[in-house]
C-alpha cells in the first residue's frame, strides 16, 4: 500500500465556513498543500455563487457577469473529498459535540475554520427601509442596487471610505447622478490626511459627484422632488431616490458569539498569531478574525491568515501571522489614491514632506521617521505611479536618498523608480499572493524564462494585478543578470531586431530579401514573421513598387493584393480620399464603380469609402475604372500612411483660424505610400476645437493664431492614448520638418508592428528625449532623416497605376489560373438595400468529403 | 511522392502560369488545388495543397504566405495565419485541421495534378 494515501476510513474532517475571498484562497491552499491526503473538506457558502472577486464588484454594473467575477473554474470544487455547500447558512457550531448545523442537518468536524468575513455597518436611522436601506457587498446587494435605480434619477452613498467611493462609481455608472455623505470632515479619513482628502474631494467634485463633509443623517422621509428626503439636522437635508449604506464593516462573527469563542474588544474572533482561535480546533481568517484586537478589511492580509491556517493543516512550517501592513493603492471613481503606512504622521518624531497642486487637485506626501533616514507613511492622490517605489522604500528599509522630496516631485521624466537591483531579496512585489523577489529568482534559477509561466506558477500579479509593471521589471532584469539573453530575435531566420534588420539593410545597402537573408539569415526561405517585416523596410528604405517581382513573396496577402482581404475571401478596396475632400463627379465615379460591381459601401473612420465584396479578378478593372476617374491607391491594406483627417478649417468654419484642409493635402500628398513599422494616422484641425480629433492620431496638428501646434504619438482603437504636445506655433516648413524627421526617427528605430504610442512609451529618455533628437537635433542625424524621407516622397508612384501596366503583376489577380469562372463557394444575401457575406448558417453548407489518395 | 496505381495526372495549368515562391489556384473538376512553386527550396519545387481555409471555410489558402518553420515548408492562412506544413497538409497549431494534398509534377512546360 502507498504510505502517501491514507485510507479514507482514517480521514478527518475539515470543515471551512464561508466561501469569500479569504476562505476560496485557503480552499486552494488546503488542496495545493496536499491536505486532501488527510482530511474530507467541506466548504459552507451563504451566498448562491461560489466565491467571487468583491474587489472589483463594482465591474459587475460595467458588463461583467456573476461566472467572470468567480476567482476558480466550478471545477475545483469537484475535486474529490472537496464539498462545497452554496446557498447553505450554518446556524450554530456545536463545539462540544464537534459538528456544525445547518437547517438540513449536521456535520462533524475534526478541524473548523471560520471565513465568515463581516457585514456592512448600517446606524440605526429612522425611516431607513427598502431603497433607502441599500448596502454594497454581495452580488445579491449589486442586483438590489440595480432594480432599485432602473427608475432613478438620484442616488446618496452614505460613507465616503474606500467602499463608499467605490458604491459611488457603481451608482455612476449605472447613470445615476451620485453624491457621497461623509459624518468625518473628510473623505478617505483613514487613509487620508486633510490636504489628501481635499485634493480627492476636489477630484471627484470635477467628476460630477456630489461631496457632502461633516453630515450626519438622523432621520430619512419622504420627499418633495425625489423619493426620499435624508435629514442632516439644522434643517439640511438633501433629496434621492435611493440611499447606499456604506459606513464601515462589521466583522462577521455571530457564530464564533453563538459557541462561545473569545471575541476582540471591537468584534471578530480573537486569534493568535497561528490563526487559532481560543478553541485548539477552530481557526478564524480574514474579516471575521481579530489579530491583537484588529480586523484587517483587505485582501493580502486575509490572505495571509488563509495561508498560514492552510499550511498549519497540511503539517506544514507555517509562518506566523504577525499583523499586515494597511498600504493600499486604488482607483477609485477613475481616481488614483495611494495611501502607505503611517500616512497622518501620527509616528513620534515624523516628519513630512508635502507637494501640492491645486490646477490638477493632486497632493503628495512623504513621511519620514525621526532620523530623517527611512520611508514610514505616504499619501498619494492622483497619481499611483509613485506608489510602488514609496512602498518598497518603506518595506525594505532602504535608505533615502540626499533629497527625499524627489520622491515625490513632478519630474519631466516620470515618476522616480527604485531600481529591480536595489530590491533585497526579501522585497515584496506581489502582497496579495506574498511572492518576494526571492520567489521570482527562484523561479528563474528553476528554469522560468518566460512572463506568463512564472505569473502561473508564482501567481504573482494574479490577484489585484497592481504589481504587473513592477513584476515585469524585476524579471527582466534578473534575467539578464543571469546571462539569460532576452530573446528578441525576429524569428528562427534572423537573430536580429527588426531595429537592427534596418541598420543592416540602410548601411550595407540591401535591395533584397534574398541578399538579406543569404547575409545575415539562416535557409533559404524565411517565414511568415520575417518576410513581411523585411519587405516593409526595404519599401520605407528604397520605396520600390511592391509588386515587383522579388517582392511580392514578401508581402502579407492584404499587400500582395494591394486590397484588404475580408472574412469571406474577397476584399475591400478604398481609393484615397485625401483630407477627406471630394467632388460631386469623384463621388458619382465611385457610386458607379460601386454599382457595376454590386459592392458593399460604407464611410470610414477617416474619412472615405470603402468598398467591399470585391473578388481577387475582379480588382485590376475596378481599380482601372476608379484610376481613369482620377483616383489612386488609398494604401488601406499596407503598413503605412493611411489619412489626414481634417476638419473644414478657416476657409468655412467662423472658427477656423487655419486653412486646415490644405495643410491634411500636404501631408497627406507627401506622405501617402510611405511603408512603416505599423499604420500611420493624421489629422488636422483648424482651431483649438479639435473636430478632426487630432489628438488620438500618430500624428495630429491643431492650427493656433500663429501657425501649427504638433501633437505625436496618440492612438485610438484597442489601446487609446493622447497625443503628447510636441512642439508649439510652427510655421508650414518647420513643421513638414519635424514631421518628416519624426517619422523616419521612429521607422528607424521602432520593433516591428509597433504604433508610435508603444514606441514613444519604450523610448529611454521620453518625450523629452525625442524632442531633442527632433527639435534640437542632438544626434545630428536631422539632415539624413530628412533626405531619406525626401528620398521616399520622389520615388512615389500609385501602386495600382503601376500594376495596371504590366500583363506579368497582373497575372497574380486570377481566382483559378486555368479558368474564368468566380469562386463559387462565395455566396452574399442583401440586407438593409447592398449585399453582405452569408453567414454559416444561411449556407447551410454541405460537408466536404475526404477521398482517399 | 509517386500516385496511387490507378490515379490519373491531370494537366492543369503551365509552368508561365505559376509565380516563384508563392501560390496560384487551379479549377479541378469541382476542387479548388492551390500550387505553390519554390524552385530554391529544397528536393521538392511544387506543391499541390487544398485551397480551403478549414478554420475558416474559405477559399484562401493559394493566398498565405510560405515559409519555413523549424525545418517544415509551410503555408499561413491569410485568415487567421494558422500554418500548414506543404509536404502533408498537417496543421502545426490545430491538430484536427489538415489540408488535402495531391502528388504534383512538371511535364515539360506543364503542371501536372494526380487524381484518383
Amino acid at each position: 500500500m502507498n504510505s502517501s494515501i491514507a485510507p479514507s476510513n482514517t480521514l478527518q474532517t475539515l470543515i471551512v465556513i464561508g466561501n469569500g475571498m479569504v476562505g476560496h484562497h485557503c480552499v486552494e491552499q488546503l488542496i495545493a498543500g496536499g491536505a486532501l491526503q488527510h482530511y474530507q473538506l467541506h466548504v459552507f457558502g451563504e451566498e448562491l455563487m461560489r466565491a467571487y472577486d468583491r474587489v472589483h464588484l463594482s465591474e459587475y454594473f460595467t458588463g461583467r457577469d456573476a461566472e467572470s467575477l468567480a476567482l476558480s473554474d466550478a471545477a475545483l470544487y469537484q475535486t474529490p473529498g472537496v464539498t462545497l455547500h452554496l446557498g447553505t447558512q450554518v446556524l450554530e457550531i456545536d463545539r462540544d459535540g464537534h459538528k456544525v448545523v445547518t437547517a438540513t442537518g449536521s456535520v462533524h468536524y475534526n478541524k473548523l475554520v471560520l471565513a465568515t468575513g463581516s457585514y456592512p455597518f448600517v446606524p440605526p436611522i429612522e425611516g431607513a427601509h427598502g431603497d433607502s436601506r441599500l448596502v454594497y457587498r454581495t452580488l445579491e446587494d449589486l442586483d438590489a442596487i440595480r432594480a432599485a435605480a432602473t427608475n432613478a434619477i438620484r442616488g446618496v452613498v452614505v460613507g465616503g471610505g474606500l467602499l463608499g467611493l467605490e458604491a459611488a462609481n457603481a451608482l455612476k455608472s449605472l447613470g445615476l447622478e451620485a453624491h457621497v455623505v461623509e459624518f468625518a470632515p473628510r473623505l478617505m479619513p483613514v487613509q487620508l490626511d486633510e490636504q489628501g482628502g481635499i485634493a480627492l474631494k476636489d477630484r471627484i467634485e470635477q467628476l460630477g459627484v456630489g461631496v457632502h463633509l461633516s453630515r450626519g443623517t438622523q432621520s430619512i422621509t419622504a420627499g418633495e422632488e425625489y423619493r426620499y428626503r435624508m435629514n442632516f439636522g439644522n434643517e439640511e437635508f438633501l433629496e434621492t431616490d435611493l440611499v447606499v449604506f456604506s459606513a464601515g464593516i462589521r466583522a462577521q462573527d455571530a457564530l464564533a458569539r453563538q459557541c462561545g469563542l473569545d471575541i476582540g474588544p471591537r468584534g471578530g474572533v480573537s486569534i493568535d498569531g497561528q490563526c487559532l482561535s481560543s478553541d485548539p480546533d477552530i481557526y478564524a481568517i480574514g474579516e471575521c478574525a481579530a489579530w491583537n484586537g484588529s480586523i484587517f478589511g483587505l485582501v493580502a492580509p486575509g490572505y495571509q491568515m488563509a495561508r498560514a491556517v492552510a499550511a498549519t493543516l497540511c503539517g506544514a512550517e507555517a509562518d506566523p501571522f504577525m499583523g499586515a501592513d494597511m498600504s493600499t493603492k486604488l482607483k477609485l471613481l477613475g481616481v488614483d489614491v495611494g495611501s502607505i503606512g503611517d500616512a497622518h504622521g501620527h509616528t513620534p518624531g515624523s516628519r513630512s514632506y508635502q507637494f501640492i497642486d491645486q490646477t490638477t487637485a493632486s497632493y503628495r506626501r512623504l513621511v519620514v521617521d525621526a532620523s530623517g533616514k527611512h520611508v514610514i507613511g505616504a499619501v498619494l492622490v492622483g497619481d499611483n505611479s509613485y506608489y510602488d517605489t514609496l512602498l518598497q522604500y518603506m518595506q525594505n528599509a532602504i535608505t533615502l536618498p540626499a533629497e527625499p522630496a524627489s520622491l515625490i516631485l513632478p519630474s519631466s521624466t516620470g515618476a522616480p523608480t527604485l531600481g529591480p537591483a536595489s530590491l533585497p531579496e526579501t522585497a515584496t512585489i506581489c502582497s496579495c499572493h506574498n511572492v518576494t523577489k526571492g520567489a521570482i529568482c527562484s523561479a528563474i534559477d528553476g528554469g522560468c524564462t518566460d512572463l506568463g509561466v512564472l505569473k502561473s506558477s508564482t501567481k504573482a500579479c494574479t490577484g489585484c494585478g497592481g504589481c504587473a509593471a513592477l513584476l515585469k521589471t524585476v524579471f527582466e532584469h534578473e534575467l539578464i543578470a543571469r546571462g539569460v539573453s532576452v530573446d528578441k530575435s525576429l524569428c528562427e531566420h534572423f537573430a536580429y531586431t527588426r531595429q537592427e534588420l534596418y541598420a543592416l539593410v540602410r548601411v550595407e545597402g540591401v535591395q533584397t530579401f534574398e541578399e538579406l537573408l543569404a547575409k545575415h539569415g539562416r535557409g533559404h526561405t524565411g517565414c511568415d514573421i520575417c518576410k513581411p517585416t523585411v519587405g516593409s523596410i526595404l519599401a520605407s528604405c528604397w520605396n520600390q513598387p511592391i509588386m515587383d517581382a522579388s517582392l511580392v513573396p514578401l508581402q502579407d496577402t492584404n499587400d500582395t493584393f494591394m486590397a484588404n482581404m475580408q472574412k469571406n475571401g474577397t476584399y475591400s478596396v478604398v481609393p484615397r480620399i485625401a483630407g477627406g475632400e471630394i467632388t460631386a463627379d469623384k463621388l458619382i465615379a465611385i457610386g458607379v464603380v460601386a454599382k457595376k460591381y454590386d459592392l458593399y459601401t460604407k464611410i470610414t473612420g477617416g474619412q472615405r469609402i470603402d468598398l467591399f465584396g470585391a473578388q481577387l479578378h475582379q480588382l485590376p478593372d475596378i481599380w482601372s475604372e476608379l484610376i481613369e476617374a482620377g483616383f489612386e491607391t488609398g494604401h488601406a491594406y499596407g503598413k503605412s500612411t493611411r489619412t489626414v483627417k481634417s476638419c473644414v478649417g478657416s476657409t468655412w468654419c467662423r472658427y477656423g483660424v487655419q486653412d486646415s484642409v490644405q495643410m491634411a493635402l500636404t501631408i497627406e500628398d507627401r506622405y501617402k505610400g510611405l511603408r512603416s513599422p505599423h499604420k500611420l494616422k493624421f489629422a488636422v484641425s483648424g482651431c483649438t476645437r479639435e473636430c478632426a480629433e487630432a489628438q488620438s492620431k500618430d500624428v495630429g496638428v491643431i492650427a493656433t493664431e500663429k501657425g501649427w501646434n504638433l501633437y505625436i504619438s496618440g492612438n485610438g482603437g484597442m489601446r487609446p492614448r493622447h497625443a503628447e504636445l510636441f512642439a508649439t506655433d510652427l510655421d508650414d516648413d518647420t513643421l513638414i520638418r519635424y514631421i518628416d524627421r519624426f517619422l523616419m526617427f521612429y521607422i528607424r528605430t521602432a520593433d516591428k508592428l509597433q504604433r508610435t504610442s508603444v514606441w514613444r512609451e519604450s523610448l529611454e529618455g521620453g518625450l523629452d528625449y525625442l524632442k531633442d533628437v527632433i527639435i534640437n537635433d542632438s544626434l545630428g542625424l536631422g539632415a539624413e532623416l530628412e533626405a531619406q524621407m525626401q528620398l521616399v516622397v520622389d520615388r512615389y508612384e500609385c501602386e495600382w497605376a503601376n500594376t495596371l501596366k504590366s500583363p506579368e503583376k497582373l497575372k497574380r489577380f486570377r481566382t483559378f489560373v486555368n479558368d474564368k469562372r468566380a469562386d463559387p463557394d462565395i455566396l452574399f444575401v442583401e440586407e438593409r438595400g447592398q449585399r453582405r457575406p452569408a453567414t454559416a448558417a444561411e449556407l447551410k453548407l454541405i460537408p466536404v468529403t475526404e477521398e482517399a489518395l | 511522392m509517386s500516385p496511387h496505381s490507378n490515379a490519373t495526372w491531370h494537366t492543369v495549368c503551365t509552368r508561365e502560369d505559376l509565380v516563384t515562391n508563392s501560390g496560384v489556384v487551379v479549377w479541378l473538376d469541382g476542387a479548388q488545388v492551390a500550387l505553390f512553386y519554390l524552385p530554391e527550396a529544397g528536393e521538392r519545387q511544387l506543391y499541390a495543397v487544398d485551397n480551403r481555409d478549414p478554420q475558416s471555410g474559405v477559399n484562401v489558402i493559394g493566398r498565405g504566405l510560405v515559409g519555413s518553420i523549424k525545418g517544415d515548408l509551410v503555408i499561413a492562412s491569410p485568415l487567421y495565419k494558422q500554418h500548414f506544413r506543404l509536404r502533408d497538409g498537417s496543421c502545426l497549431e490545430y491538430p484536427e485541421q489538415r489540408l488535402k494534398v495531391w502528388p504534383v509534377r512538371f511535364d515539360g512546360q506543364h503542371v501536372q495534378v494526380a487524381v484518383g
